[in-house]
């Protein structure tokens, strides 16, 4: 899509893009492509020599148990926060599509955690489960669960997978709440006249109807699980007990900063780029899609 | 709605409040602890109604900050992160404006190929280039200050986007009425792209805005100093104190002091930011 | 006030030519009408001269200034835009007044200068209002104040009026019409709509897939149209074409539909024996008694207007069984004007005639005009 009314010239055109060039140069494609370049390096101990290594990195990362075991903890945690994110959503999407007395008001507090920081998320729910004091973990153990994510790997999975969720519903919610609306109204009133009662008209038109956005919201969600709960994880539990919360991301940032393991931190950089490369990619594609539509 | 049938209404009432008991909850409880003071919460159960020391709590808070938490005074750290979150916003509009502006109304060479590099990114998120970034902005000398904080976040595709797509949908006939009126480029932009594009700076200022306040990981790798630290990523450390200390009650005085700001946002500008955020991702 | 001399101006997209070659000379004050069907390149045309579109080959000059290479707002000129293209953030005082406040002018000469054009237009309580919250018909006017403040040397019109409902158009075509005779501006206004053409044209340009077909002034051009597509473009319903040839003595026109027309006007030696296309105009066909008729028509559809009836039929010599019918739909079918309660039923066969000096001749091939008949 292009104007076809323009101004001339050449020189201020990209004047007025420089800041915008300057600061993606000097601050993305330049460590991007440095994370390239010190992938294939490998630093001694002191960082004294640096060798050439070829794909070494990589191919340690992939017989490395630790790394391969952060894959899967990424998978299962990014899986998690997905679909309990989108379920929860959408259902609460759904009954608010339907006009009732307080709508508005139930819209403006279930927004609320959009605006919350993952960290500052992630740290509300670690008060509610904290085992000695908080009144979740309290309520758990009555029901005759001893709950310790500070030692058990699976309540510190939940807890952050819980954490994640109620962060990202208000934005699914949004994005459901939009894709309902846009459904023209007749096509349900058409449905009722054949005689489709409310569960059988979501099944039959209104889920199918909003399948692009559910799918848009798989892959922002993907990308969210993937990379903005980096505070979720380390304000709460770090990443342990032992390695049972730690993410992709976060791995790099230990590796990385506080083992200073470079040549192994920039390889992982290189795998996750390329991984938001391809969810990019897929976003595109069903961007471009929809466009035809 | 299509027919009416009271137990489904009843059903979406009971739905959507649990959903809001959900959302509420965890930020309630924060402030309920947030007027306690740390004993009574170490004590036994955390109550569920506030106690009486919501003042004293937070004036001690916000003029000392919490002992052996390693910060400074919460205001500074409030400070910090509104310098932080209004330099990214503003910054990201004056610098999304421009580009968008030079990459729809003006032909030129590499045209297609700057926008692709604006393009790249969205794909390149700072969590994944965290060592190499750090090291530009520690060899810029830029750790530990608001330039540090800022600048490095104020590149935006997504921002850039939003104004390329409203930009085109600006008629043509008002950059012609323009150009008989003898208004030249930047002129134009003044006078008349800036200011039709308001709804949608004041949306996308909403989001940025939240995007910069709640910016945790950034602040982490580029303060050592604490009297730049923001008051995202100072709770962390409070929490790690509250751990082995009864210093819940400040810590989640903290919280409720970081979330209130973007949350009345968000709140106030609600209608605003939900069409820019739907409209942002189309 | 200024001259516009328009001299065999040409515009190129890439390979593809638009405009070939166009030369118009417009007087000081006079108001021109661009008309043709859309893409016939009036409105490229206008842009060109508004400076909007750069010119690929000819010269336009304004005031005996070649304008070619100069911007828009150097060209002393003012454009009135089709949806109007206000500022919709700005007051209609604003709108009225951009244009000066970006020229350094003083701002009590700005305000003078608005109210002044304000008052002329009728705007003058408007002027705190936004575009939005005006109708259609305020809107023109502020489009056509924010030109008039300006007081420019020429006003261009981009199909000013297309936008509006009938009844308005009407309306503002008379405001316009009376605004540019007390200005005394010269004018160049381009639309597809005939009547506005003829209603407002000091002389009209009909200009055809990039080509000026005629110039000249609206009545002229409807009497002695230069090309078939002339005739056929202004006048409603269209000119009837009916293709026949000239006998060999060029006293007559036997119609390849039949009939002789012998009652020509003049003689056509000449053309004698020559293809030709016959065109006579819906009104220039005249019901006449039983005997005196070039041919009949049987009438197909018939149209009440409450001022006119207008029949479509085919024609039938006189005496002949069944119509010839010849090709599909339209083709063949000839439109009568008659007066207001003309009794006509489908099927009747009328008796018409053409009227004598009030015919043309053009050429099958060229499509030019050979004679008037």
């Amino acid at each position: 899509m292009h104007k076809k009314v323009t101004f001339g010239g050449f020189g201020f055109p990209l004047l007025l893009l420089l800041p915008q060039l300057a600061i993606t140069l000097v601050f993305f494609i330049w460590p991007a492509a440095q994370a390239l370049y010190q992938s294939v390096l490998r630093q001694d101990a002191f960082g004294l020599r640096t060798t050439f290594v070829g794909l070494n990195n990589f191919a340690r990362l992939l017989s490395d148990s630790s790394y391969l075991g952060s894959f899967k903890v990424t998978m299962v945690f990014s899986a998690s926060v997905t679909l309990a994110g989108l379920a929860i959503a959408l259902l609460l999407a759904v009954m608010a599509d339907r006009t009732i007395k307080g709508a508005t008001g139930y819209k403006t507090l279930l927004i609320i955690p959009y605006a919350v920081a993952p960290a500052v998320a992630g740290v509300l729910w670690y008060f509610l489960f904290n085992p000695s004091i908080g009144i979740l973990a309290y309520l758990v153990r009555g029901m005759g669960y001893a709950w310790n994510h500070q030692t058990s790997g699976t309540d510190a999975m939940i807890l952050v997978i819980i954490a994640s969720v109620w962060k990202q519903i208000s934005y699914n919610f949004l994005f459901f709440l939009a894709g309902l609306q846009a459904i023209p109204k007749s096509l349900i009133e058409a449905a009722a006249i054949d005689g489709a009662g409310p569960w059988k008209r979501f099944t039959s038109i209104i889920f199918p109807l909003l399948s692009p956005t559910t799918f848009f919201l798989m892959v922002v969600n993907v990308v969210y699980s993937f990379f903005e709960t980096f505070g979720v994880i380390h304000a709460t539990t770090s990443g342990g007990p032992g390695q049972s919360t730690t993410i992709l991301v976060y791995k790099v940032f230990t590796d990385g900063f506080v083992a200073l393991n470079l040549g192994s931190s920039a390889a992982q950089s290189v795998i996750l780029m390329l991984i938001v490369i391809l969810l990019t990619a897929i976003q595109f594609r069903y961007i471009e899609r929809r466009v035809q539509y | 709605m299509v027919e009416n049938r009271p137990w489904l209404t009843f059903l979406q009432h009971f739905v959507l409040l649990c959903g809001v008991a959900l959302v509420v909850f965890p930020i309630w409880i924060a402030f309920v602890a947030s007027t306690h003071d740390g004993r009574s919460l170490v004590s036994g159960v955390i109550p569920l109604l506030p106690g009486d020391l919501f003042f004293e709590n937070y004036r001690t808070l916000l003029s000392e900050g919490m002992a052996g938490s390693g910060g400074g005074p919460v205001w500074l750290m409030l400070f910090n992160s509104l310098v932080m979150a209004l330099s990214i916003a503003v910054g990201k509009i004056a610098i999304s404006l421009l580009s968008a502006f030079a990459v729809v109304y003006f032909r030129f060479p590499f045209r297609m190929f700057c926008f692709w590099i604006i393009f790249a990114t969205l794909m390149l998120p700072v969590e994944v280039r965290i060592l190499p970034t750090f090291e530009v902005v520690a060899n810029l000398g830029m750790l530990n200050s608001y330039a540090g904080l800022s600048i490095p976040l104020i590149a935006s595709a997504t921002a850039t986007f939003l104004f390329r797509q409203f930009f085109l949908t600006v008629p043509d006939e008002l950059t012609e009425a323009a150009r008989m009126d003898g208004a030249g480029p930047f002129r134009f932009f003044k006078d008349i792209l800036v200011p039709l594009s308001r709804t949608n700076i004041a949306a996308i200022f909403v989001i940025m805005f939240i995007y910069g306040w709640n910016q945790y990981l950034w602040p982490l790798l580029v303060t050592t100093d604490e009297s730049f630290y923001t008051i995202v990523m100072g709770i962390q450390r409070m929490v790690t104190v509250a751990d082995s200390y009864p210093r819940w009650h400040l810590a989640m005085a903290t919280t409720v002091l970081a979330l209130l700001p973007p949350v009345i946002v968000v709140v106030v500008m609600q209608r605003l930011f939900v069409k820019g955020l739907v409209e942002t991702e189309k | 006030m200024a001259d516009i001399a328009i001299k065999n101006v040409i515009k190129r997209y890439g390979d593809t030519q638009v405009i070939h070659g166009v030369s118009i000379d417009i007087n000081d004050g006079e108001l021109i009408v661009i008309v043709g069907p859309s893409g016939c390149g009036k409105s490229t045309l206008l842009r060109m001269v508004a400076g909007l579109e750069a010119i690929s080959g000819g010269e336009i000059s304004i005031a005996g200034r070649v304008v070619n290479r100069l911007e828009p707002k150097d060209r002393d000129i003012a454009m009135v835009f089709q949806n109007y293209a206000l500022y919709p953030h700005m007051s209609v005082f604003d709108n009225m007044a951009y244009g000066l406040k970006i020229a350094g002018r003083p701002k009590e000469e700005i305000r003078e200068r608005v109210e002044k054009a304000a008052k002329l237009l009728e705007l003058s309580a408007l002027l705190e209002r936004r575009p939005r919250q005006l109708s259609g018909g305020q809107r023109q006017r502020v489009a056509m104040g924010r030109a008039i403040v300006r007081n420019p040397s020429v006003f261009l019109f981009d199909e000013p009026l297309s936008n509006l409902d009938a009844k308005l158009r009407v309306q503002m075509r008379l405001e316009i019409r009376q605004l540019q005779r007390s200005l005394a501006t010269t004018s160049l206004y381009v639309t597809h709509d005939q009547v506005e053409a003829m209603t407002l044209a000091d002389r009209l340009v009909v200009m055809n897939q990039g080509v000026a077909e005629q110039i000249d002034t609206p009545i002229n051009i409807y009497d002695r149209p230069a090309t078939v597509f002339v005739a056929g473009f202004i006048g409603s319903p269209s000119m009837n074409f009916l293709p026949g040839e000239v006998d060999a003595k060029g006293e007559a026109i036997a119609l390849a539909q039949g009939p002789r027309l012998r009652s020509i006007s003049q003689k056509l030696g000449n053309h004698a024996g020559r293809s030709i296309t016959l065109g006579v105009r819906p009104e220039h066909l005249q019901p006449v008694a039983e005997g005196e008729q070039d041919f009949h028509l049987e009438a197909g559809v018939v149209e009440t207007l409450g001022a006119d009836v207008l029949v479509h039929g085919r024609l039938v010599e006189a005496g002949a069984a069944a119509p010839q019918v010849e090709g599909e739909g339209g083709a063949g079918i000839v439109a009568v004007r008659l007066p207001g309660h003309a009794k006509v039923a489908e099927g009747d066969r009328l008796p018409l005639k053409a009227q004598d000096g009030l015919l043309h001749l053009f050429d099958p091939e060229s499509g030019k005009r050979l004679a008037d008949v």
